[in-house]
C-alpha cells in the first residue's frame, strides 16, 4: 500500500516535471540531432499518467547520428497485411516493462500488460524537393541502426499505451527539421505531394487524427468505449522480420525476448495472407485486406456495426460480408448502387465505390486516408469479380 | 450517375418563396451569412475541450461562426454542449477535408442545445451508442439547398436509448433530416424538417413518439421504417399532432438508399413496421398521397434469403382522427401515375392512404391495418404485380389497442 503511494507520488512528480513548458533550447536541439549514434541512452520511460509534450521523453525513439533510432529493448515489428494510410510507410515498435509479458490469444489482440508501449511512426521515402514517394511499404529499413533521416520524411508517431485505466493513444507530429515530435492532441492536416513511380503526382491532405479520433479505429467495442490495439494479433504478426541478427518469425522472437507467453510454434498459429503477395489465394488476400482496413469498425461490436456490414476476419455469412446487402444510412455513399457487393460486378458494388472515393462523406474508411489506394481497390475488384451468383 | 431531376434553381426558388411566406413555423433562424466569424482560436479550444471533457462539464460555444476542416468527436459521458442559439453559435464545416461527420458523439448523458451545425461533408450530428441523449434547439443545415452532394443525415442518433430531440431543425439532408435508428425509447417533438429527402425518419427503433413536428417540402414527410439485417426490428411508434404538408420535393437521394424509393409527395410512410399509430395529425397536399403503408418489397428489397429473420410486412397499423386534405393529385413515378389514372381517371386523385398490399398470408388475423377518417384507401396489389388494385375499404374496419405514451422521465 505505502509502496504504491510512493510510486504515485513519484509519478505525479514526473508528470509535473513534464508539463513544465519546454524552453526552446536551440543549441540543445542541434546537439540532440548531432548525438552520436552510439551515445548512451536511458531506458524507456513509461508515464503511468500525463501527456508528455515531447516524444523524446518516452525514450522509445530518438534522433541521433542522422537516424531515427530505436531504444535497445524496443522491438520493431511488421504485419502480414497492414492498414492503408495514404501510402505512408510505418515503423511499428513494441516495448514492455522488464519481466512483463503478453498472453497469447489465437483470435483477439494479446492481453498486453500495463506498461506496454506501442509506437507507430508514419513516414515516406523522400522524392525530389518537398515531394515524397508514393510506394509500397516493404517494411522499415533499419540497417545501420534506424531509419536514415536523409532518405525519409517523418510525419507523425502515434503511441498506444497500456495504462491501469486502459489503452491511451497519443499522436505526436514531427517538425520539418525532423529533430522533434510534439504532442498534437488536436491532430493536424499535413499537406503532402505524392510522386508515383511513373512520375504522376497527387496531393494528399494527410490527416493526423485528433486524440478522440484514434477511437475511430481503435474503439473496436462501441459499448465499452475502450481502445484496443488492432495490429498485434497472432494472424497479423505471424511472419518473419529482418532483425539485426537475421530473419526470424515474430511470434518466436516475441516469445524469445519475453514479450509473449503461451504462444504455440508459429506453424500452429493463424496467419493472414500478405495482401499483395501474388502467390497467395485471392480470397485470403482480399479477406486479409478487408479485415485490417475495415474489420476493426465493421464488426459486430465496432462503430460500423450500425450498417450491418461486417468485414472482420471471423465473419463468414455472405450477407454480412455485403453480398446483395442493402446499404444502411449510407446517404450518397451508395453512389447510386443498390448493394454492398454485387457478385461478379465490382462496378455496381457500393464497397468499391466507397473505396474508390476520396470524398470524406463517401469514402471508406472514414478516417486515415485522403487518397485512393488504387492497388487495394484492384484487389477487392478482383475478389468481387470472381464471385458467382446474382442478387434477387 | 443520376442527378436529381428537379433543377436546383427550382429548389432554391421554392426555398426563397417558403422563406418569404414566413409564417410562425417558417424560417426560425436568421440567414447564416449574418453570423459573424467567431474567434478562430476558439475552434482549436473547442476541439481540446471535447478531448479533455470530464463528466458534468458544460462546454459553452459563444456567438459566432466557427470553421472546422476536420470532424469533431466527443467520447466522454455526461457532457453538455451549449451555444447561444441556433442562429448565433454556428459550427461550420464548409470545406471540410477529413472526417465523415460534423460532430460524432459516442457517449451517454449527452446534451447539446442552442447551436447550429452547417455544411458537414457527411452527417451533421451523429450519436453512435449511448443512453439519455438530449438534442434541443439544434439546427443542422446544408445551406446550398437540396443536393445529392449534401451529407446523409442531419440529426442522427443510432443505437441509442432514451433520446429526446426537441425544438430542432434539419434542412437539406440528402437522406434524412432527423433520423433515429436502431434505438429504443425516443421522443422527437416540436421540431421542423424541410428540404430533406426524408424529413423525420424512425428506423428499426422500438418505442418512439413523434409529435408536434412540422415536416414540409421534403420528399417524404415522416417515415417509420424497418430494414432487414440490422441489430433489432423496430415497432411501437406513435405519430401524432404533426403538421405534414407539401412534401413534394423531387427525390434527391442516392439510389440504393432506402429513402431513394420514397416517391416525392409522400406524407407519412410506414414501411415494414408493426404497431404504428398515426392520429391527430394535419396531413395535406402531399402530391403522391398523404399516407403510405408498405413493405420492404416496395423499397426494392426482394431477396428473401437475405432477410430470413425479418418480418417484411406491416402489421397492426392504426390510423385514425387525422385531418387530411388535398394530395394524391400528382403521384411520383410512372406506376403510381398509371394507378391513379386507372382507378380515378386523368383528373382524379389518389385517396388519403395507399397500401402496397403485401401481407403475410399465414397470419390468421390478417395484417390488421385499421384505418378510419380518411377519404379512401387503395390496395395497390403489389404481390399481384399491381394488376388488380382495389378501392374496397372494408378490410380496414378494425380496432386496435392504443399504444402507451413514451415517458423519458424528464418532463
Amino acid at each position: 500500500m505505502s509502496m504504491r503511494w510512493v510510486v504515485a507520488v513519484l509519478v505525479s512528480l514526473l508528470v509535473a516535471g513534464c508539463s513544465k513548458p519546454q524552453e526552446a533550447p536551440r543549441a540543445g536541439e542541434s546537439a540532440a540531432a548531432a548525438l552520436a549514434a552510439d551515445a548512451p541512452w536511458a531506458p524507456v520511460r513509461f508515464f503511468a499518467d500525463g501527456q508528455p509534450e515531447d516524444l523524446a521523453e518516452w525514450n522509445v525513439l530518438r534522433v541521433a547520428g542522422g537516424r531515427l533510432q530505436l531504444n535497445r529493448e524496443v522491438l520493431p515489428y511488421e504485419l502480414n497485411t497492414a492498414l492503408f494510410s495514404d501510402y505512408a510507410h510505418k515503423l511499428r515498435t513494441v516495448w514492455m516493462p522488464k519481466g512483463q509479458a503478453a498472453n497469447y490469444d489465437p483470435d483477439q489482440e494479446f492481453d498486453f500488460p500495463v506498461g506496454t508501449v506501442f509506437s507507430k511512426t508514419f513516414y515516406y521515402p523522400r522524392g525530389e524537393g518537398e515531394a515524397v514517394l508514393r510506394s509500397y511499404d516493404e517494411g522499415p529499413d533499419l540497417r545501420g541502426g534506424g531509419l536514415q533521416l536523409s532518405k525519409v520524411r517523418l510525419v507523425e508517431t502515434r503511441l498506444l499505451l497500456r495504462r491501469d485505466s486502459g489503452w491511451v493513444a497519443l499522436p505526436y507530429v514531427w517538425n520539418r527539421e525532423q529533430t522533434k515530435a510534439k504532442l498534437m492532441r488536436g491532430g493536424e492536416l499535413v499537406s503532402l505531394e505524392l510522386v508515383a513511380a511513373d512520375g504522376g503526382r497527387e496531393t494528399a491532405d494527410y490527416a493526423v487524427p485528433d486524440q478522440n479520433q484514434c477511437a475511430g479505429c481503435h474503439g473496436t467495442d462501441m459499448k465499452s468505449k475502450a481502445l484496443h490495439p488492432i495490429g498485434p494479433k497472432a494472424r497479423h504478426l505471424n511472419r518473419d522480420f529482418a532483425y539485426d541478427d537475421g530473419l526470424q518469425n515474430q511470434i518466436a522472437r516475441w516469445t524469445q525476448v519475453g514479450y509473449l507467453k503461451g504462444a504455440p510454434a508459429p506453424q500452429q498459429a493463424p496467419r493472414d495472407a500478405n495482401w499483395h503477395d501474388p502467390a497467395a489465394p485471392l480470397e485470403a488476400r482480399a479477406r486479409a485486406y478487408l479485415d485490417i482496413n475495415c474489420g476493426h469498425c465493421h464488426s459486430p461490436k465496432g462503430p460500423g456495426n450500425t450498417s450491418g456490414l461486417w468485414l472482420n476476419a471471423a465473419t463468414q455469412e455472405p450477407l454480412r460480408l455485403g453480398r446483395c446487402k442493402l446499404p444502411i444510412a449510407a446517404g450518397h455513399g451508395t453512389g447510386d448502387h443498390r448493394y454492398g457487393v454485387v457478385p461478379g460486378k465490382p462496378d455496381e458494388s457500393i464497397l468499391i465505390h466507397r473505396m474508390r472515393s476520396d470524398d470524406p462523406s463517401v469514402m471508406m474508411p472514414e478516417l486515415g486516408r485522403s487518397v485512393v489506394h488504387e492497388e487495394g481497390v484492384q484487389l477487392i475488384r478482383d475478389w468481387i469479380a470472381a464471385q458467382r451468383g446474382e442478387c434477387g | 450517375m443520376n442527378q436529381p431531376k428537379l433543377p436546383l434553381r427550382a429548389c432554391v426558388l421554392a426555398l426563397a418563396l417558403a422563406a418569404a411566406a414566413c409564417g410562425p413555423e417558417q424560417a426560425q433562424h436568421t440567414p447564416t451569412a449574418q453570423v459573424a466569424a467567431g474567434d478562430a482560436a476558439f475552434a482549436d479550444k473547442f476541439r481540446t475541450q471535447l478531448l479533455d471533457a470530464k463528466p458534468g462539464d458544460v462546454i459553452e460555444v459563444p456567438p459566432g461562426r466557427y470553421s472546422f476542416d476536420r470532424s469533431l468527436t466527443l467520447r466522454v459521458d455526461g457532457v453538455t454542449i451549449r451555444g447561444a442559439g441556433p442562429d448565433k453559435s454556428v459550427l461550420s464545416f464548409k470545406g471540410q477535408k477529413a472526417g465523415a461527420e460534423g460532430l460524432l458523439v459516442n457517449a451517454s448523458n449527452f446534451l447539446i442545445e442552442n447551436i447550429a451545425i452547417e455544411d458537414s461533408k457527411g452527417d451533421g450530428l451523429k450519436v453512435n451508442e449511448g443512453e439519455h441523449i438530449t438534442i434541443r434547439n439544434v439546427r443542422v443545415e446544408w445551406t446550398g439547398g437540396p443536393s445529392t452532394k449534401n451529407g446523409g443525415y442531419g440529426l442522427y442518433p443510432v443505437k441509442t436509448r432514451n433520446v429526446l430531440i426537441e425544438n430542432s431543425v434539419a434542412i437539406g439532408a440528402s437522406d434524412a433530416g432527423i433520423y433515429v435508428g436502431q434505438s429504443r425509447d425516443v421522443i422527437v417533438r416540436n421540431s421542423r424538417a424541410e428540404f430533406n429527402v426524408a424529413g423525420i425518419e424512425i428506423e428499426n427503433t422500438v418505442n418512439a413518439d413523434v409529435h408536434d413536428n412540422t415536416a414540409t417540402n421534403n420528399t417524404g414527410g415522416i417515415l417509420v421504417f424497418n430494414m432487414p439485417a440490422l441489430s433489432q426490428q423496430g415497432g411501437a411508434i406513435r405519430v401524432f399532432k404533426n403538421k405534414v404538408f407539401k412534401n413534394n420535393t423531387a427525390n434527391f437521394g442516392a439510389k440504393g438508399t432506402p429513402v431513394a424509393s420514397v416517391p416525392a409527395g409522400s406524407g407519412v410512410v410506414v414501411n415494414s413496421n408493426d404497431d404504428v399509430e398515426i392520429f391527430d395529425n394535419d396531413i395535406s397536399d402531399n402530391a403522391t398521397t398523404n399516407i403510405i403503408v408498405s413493405s420492404v418489397y416496395s423499397t426494392g428489397y426482394k431477396d428473401d434469403k437475405a432477410s430470413k429473420d425479418f418480418d417484411p410486412y406491416p402489421e397492426r397499423i392504426n390510423i385514425y382522427g387525422n385531418r387530411l386534405k388535398g394530395g394524391g393529385d400528382s403521384p411520383d413515378g410512372f406506376d403510381l401515375k398509371a394507378l391513379k389514372t386507372a382507378l380515378y381517371g386523368l383528373s382524379g386523385q389518389l385517396p388519403d392512404v395507399l397500401w402496397d398490399g403485401y401481407a403475410n398470408k399465414d397470419r390468421k388475423e390478417g395484417p390488421q391495418i385499421c384505418i378510419r377518417d380518411v377519404s379512401g384507401v387503395v390496395n395497390a396489389d403489389g404481390p399481384g404485380g399491381y394488376k388488380n388494385p382495389s378501392k374496397d375499404v372494408k378490410p380496414y374496419a378494425c380496432e386496435l389497442t392504443k399504444l402507451p405514451a413514451i415517458d423519458l422521465k424528464r418532463g
